[in-house]
């Protein structure tokens, strides 16, 4: 029984090699990136819209002020970052109701990717918000006993989300294939469904996550920054 | 469920270039287009809320300059109501004046009317009244109206009181004479009665003179000094002619009144 789209290779050279979870993800990237061109390049700032492009801003505002709400008030500067993150996993999730399609967030090597993006990305917002220093005294926060915990938890959580997402998406693959082979009819509909369900759920928490590590990254220039215009006002 | 390294790589990448283009294609144009709308939808409502004040402005304008009107216009009535009435009690004072001139002339008129017509009365009586006397005596006696007139006025002489007698002399003692008018030339024999009258009266003789005086109105009268005696049927005139002057003007008022 396969488990991961990775094993399915269409070439390979050395180390390099051509896998399902790359040609999915760029499927997944064209899908993406020619729908919001086509879109995008006749926008209107008029009243009256297109309905796609309605969809569009629906979209993107609420993803704005899903981030806004998390304490991130300079939502356009993360939002290429978290936005991204949370469409390539909803969209690559969803696509999963289409039959023989294999999501690539079912791919540990995908999600892994994507939590090391995280990763990096967090001490990269945090060092531009608050400088190196600013970001460098959040791990000895509350105080420097604090200090390996706080690696700990950067790494751990890391881990964690890769493999929650991993778990989850392939794990309803898996259940789907198991289920086929036993009942065919009905219950594959269903866990279907139940799938997508998840599958959106799961996108939500990983932006969700990678946003509330993010803040906690630079909640504390915030807080400074907050504090003297307070002061100042 | 081993992790393959390069698809790890290639992943990352791959989800940094869908960053990128993501960026470049949807957020950007997006967030662009909206906060453009915005923009505009916020310019708008200024504009909006500024012509709500321009519109504001100009009707609190166009109250202004009506209630202004509308007093201007009350003012104007209440001025020409006034000039109306002023007028109207001008001319009513004007027109109650010539009806007042109007009613005086007449009235006036009336009374010259009255007088004119009392007189050509009291001179038509007169005349009547002589004619009708002078026939009723013609026809009483043989003697002649004149000297019927000379026995009337030395009877009247000799009735005569001690109080008037005695008038008389003082009167005569003064002045020396008498003066004896009458309407009509005396015949003699009248002026001896007459005269020897007066001489009884007077207890001497005294010159005496005669005048015609046609007022008289068939009568005699004497004059001594302060002294004065007369008869005629003047004073019987006189009388009627004050009783219908009096009815005359009552019915004038009558007539002016109504």
């Amino acid at each position: 029984m396969r488990i991961s789209p990775d094993e399915i290779i269409f070439w390979q050279e050395g180390f390099f090699q051509l896998n399902l979870t790359i040609v999915m993800t760029w499927v997944i990237m064209i899908l993406l990136v020619v729908s919001s061109w086509l879109i995008t390049k006749n926008l209107k700032s008029e009243f009256q819209t297109t309905r796609w492009q309605t969809i569009l801003e629906i979209v993107v505002l609420a993803i704005k002020d899903q981030i806004e709400e998390l304490g991130l008030t300079k939502a356009r500067r993360y939002i290429g970052f978290i936005g991204t993150m949370f469409l390539f996993i909803v969209i690559s999730n969803l696509l999963a109701i289409i039959p023989w399609y294999e999501p690539p967030t079912g791919s540990l090597s995908t999600t892994v990717a994507l939590a090391l993006c995280v990763f990096i990305a967090v001490p990269v917002f945090g060092i531009a918000e608050s400088g190196i220093k600013g970001y460098l005294r959040t791990y000895i926060q509350p105080n420097v006993l604090m200090l390996p915990f706080n690696i700990i938890g950067e790494i751990s959580r890391t881990i964690s989300l890769a493999m929650r997402l991993f778990g989850n998406i392939m794990s309803g693959g898996l259940i789907l294939t198991i289920l086929l082979s036993i009942a065919p009819f009905f219950f594959p509909v269903l866990m279907s469904a139940f799938g997508m369900l998840t599958g959106v759920v799961q996108a939500y928490i990983f932006a969700i996550l990678a946003t509330v590590y993010i803040a906690a990254a630079t909640e504390d220039a915030q807080k400074i920054t907050s504090k003297n215009t307070n002061q100042n006002g | 469920m081993e992790i393959n390294w390069f698809t790890v790589i290639a992943q990352i990448v791959n989800f940094l270039i869908l960053v990128w283009l993501l960026k470049r294609f949807l957020y950007k144009p997006v967030l662009n287009a909206i906060d453009s709308r915005e923009k505009k939808i916020a310019e708008q409502l200024s504009e909006a809320e500024h012509e709500k004040a321009e519109a504001q402005k100009a009707r609190e304008k166009f109250k202004h300059k009506n209630a202004a009107f509308d007093k201007e216009k009350s003012e104007i009535k209440a001025a020409a109501a006034e000039a109306v009435r002023k007028e109207k009690q001008r001319r009513f004072d004007e027109i109650r004046a010539e009806a007042q001139a109007l009613r005086a002339r007449y009235a006036e008129a009336m009374a010259r009317d009255a007088k004119e017509q009392t007189g050509l009365l009291k001179q038509k009586l007169q005349d009547g009244v002589f004619a009708i006397s002078s026939k009723a005596l013609e026809d009483l006696a043989d003697a002649d109206l004149e000297s019927q007139i000379v026995s009337v006025f030395i009877d009247k002489i000799n009735d005569w009181d001690d109080r008037e007698n005695k008038n008389f002399e003082e009167a005569l003692s003064g002045a020396g004479s008498i003066l004896i008018e009458s309407a009509f030339s005396m015949e003699q024999a009248s002026r001896d009665k007459l005269e020897k009258a007066l001489y009884k009266a007077a207890n001497r003789s005294v010159p005496v003179r005669y005048e015609v005086v046609p007022d008289l109105v068939s009568g005699i009268s004497i004059h001594t000094g302060k002294f004065q005696f007369s008869w005629n049927i003047n004073s019987y005139l006189d009388v009627f002619q004050k009783e219908f002057t009096s009815l005359l003007s009552h019915k004038q008022k009558d007539h002016v009144t109504s």
